[in-house]
């Protein structure tokens, strides 16, 4: 097998374990209430993270690039009610202009 | 009764794709640069085709790509690929309580589970619609898997997706998807301690660890 092929393997083996341990340990089961609080506070952790990490991160280094405004004018447009289609296509808009204009 | 639910199944699963459908377009053009990027790594054209239909997360895949281009090891490349993917672990838990049906029902839906999905089929509370879910994540899935196809097989044909500004599109998505569930003291001060731990650790860790880092965030629950 080449390098190539182990990769693939390994990772889609790692991957496909660490999407399914929850689901299929736990699967349809209420959790006691102390957990089940716990729980619903990882979506808003964990988004916070993904928003902050995709807005500044690069690698190992933090950056301030165009992703900042495309990110801000979505920050305006979610303030302002705008629904998530026109969010998302608001943020890619802002930041293609500035990388074009820069 | 019976045929309502099936009706309101129907209207979930459409109502996941219609959300997810911006991102798809994202997904798609990032997947080309995968596709592109892996034979570019010297992996061929099928392997990295394979990598998408079985691996399915966008993140790790680019690293893993990126480390076999750059000359590194299987070992440093599959290490940096399941770095990113352990956020999966806590993501699968949180949506496992709103998982039913037989486990292996649960494990495939489990698959379609990635960090678009799971934000666009949170109700908030800690719930999930697992049918929004569905919805979104075969539309992010056939998205990924035929972007990939076209890159590795036909190379360039759109440019670098940061041009068209795409790789903006997946925070501006969390942010939306972020702001409603700002509703209580508890869960703004999770969403800020999250995000706090992810940039304090990024210059510091290995990608893929702060995410996880930043779910210990969801330890402020403790306190009632």
């Amino acid at each position: 097998m080449t390098q190539a092929w182990r990769v693939v393997a390994l990772v889609g083996i790692a991957t496909i374990v660490l999407k399914s341990i929850g689901p299929v340990l736990l699967g349809g089961r209420e959790l006691p209430p102390r957990i089940a609080s716990l729980i619903g506070l990882l979506a808003p952790a964990l988004l916070a993270a993904l928003v902050a990490i995709n807005t500044f991160g690069s690698g190992r280094s933090l950056v301030l690039d165009e992703r900042v405004l495309g990110v801000a004018a979505a920050a305006v447009a979610i303030w302002r009610r705008a629904p998530v289609l026109l969010v998302v296509v608001i943020a890619a808009a802002v930041t293609a202009f500035a990388r074009a204009v820069v | 009764m019976a045929k309502d639910a099936a009706g309101e199944g129907e209207r979930d699963h459409r109502d996941g794709i219609r959300k997810a459908l911006p991102l798809a377009v994202a997904v798609f053009g990032f997947g080309i640069s995968f596709g592109v990027l892996a034979r570019t790594a010297g992996m061929g054209s099928v392997a990295p085709i394979v990598m998408s239909a079985t691996t399915f997360a966008g993140s790790a895949q680019f690293a893993a790509a990126s480390v076999l281009n750059a000359g590194g090891s299987v070992a440093t490349a599959v290490a940096a690929a399941v770095l990113l993917n352990a956020r999966y672990a806590p993501i699968g838990v949180s949506v496992a309580p709103s998982l039913r049906g037989p486990w292996w029902s649960r494990f495939l839906r489990a698959q379609l589970v990635v960090d678009e999905s799971w934000a666009i089929s949170s109700e908030g509370d800690g719930r999930f619609n697992t049918r929004v879910l569905v919805g979104a994540g075969v539309i992010l899935y056939v998205a990924w898997v035929s972007g990939t196809t076209l890159g590795a097989l036909f190379g360039d044909v759109i440019g670098d997706p940061a041009r068209l500004g795409l790789d903006a599109a997946f925070p501006a998505l969390f942010l939306a998807l972020l702001a409603p569930q700002l509703s209580s003291a508890r869960t703004k001060q999770a969403a800020v301690l999250g995000a706090a731990i992810a940039l304090a650790l990024t210059p510091f860790t290995p990608p893929g660890v702060p995410i996880i880092a930043a779910s210990v965030a969801c330890l402020l629950g403790w306190r009632r």
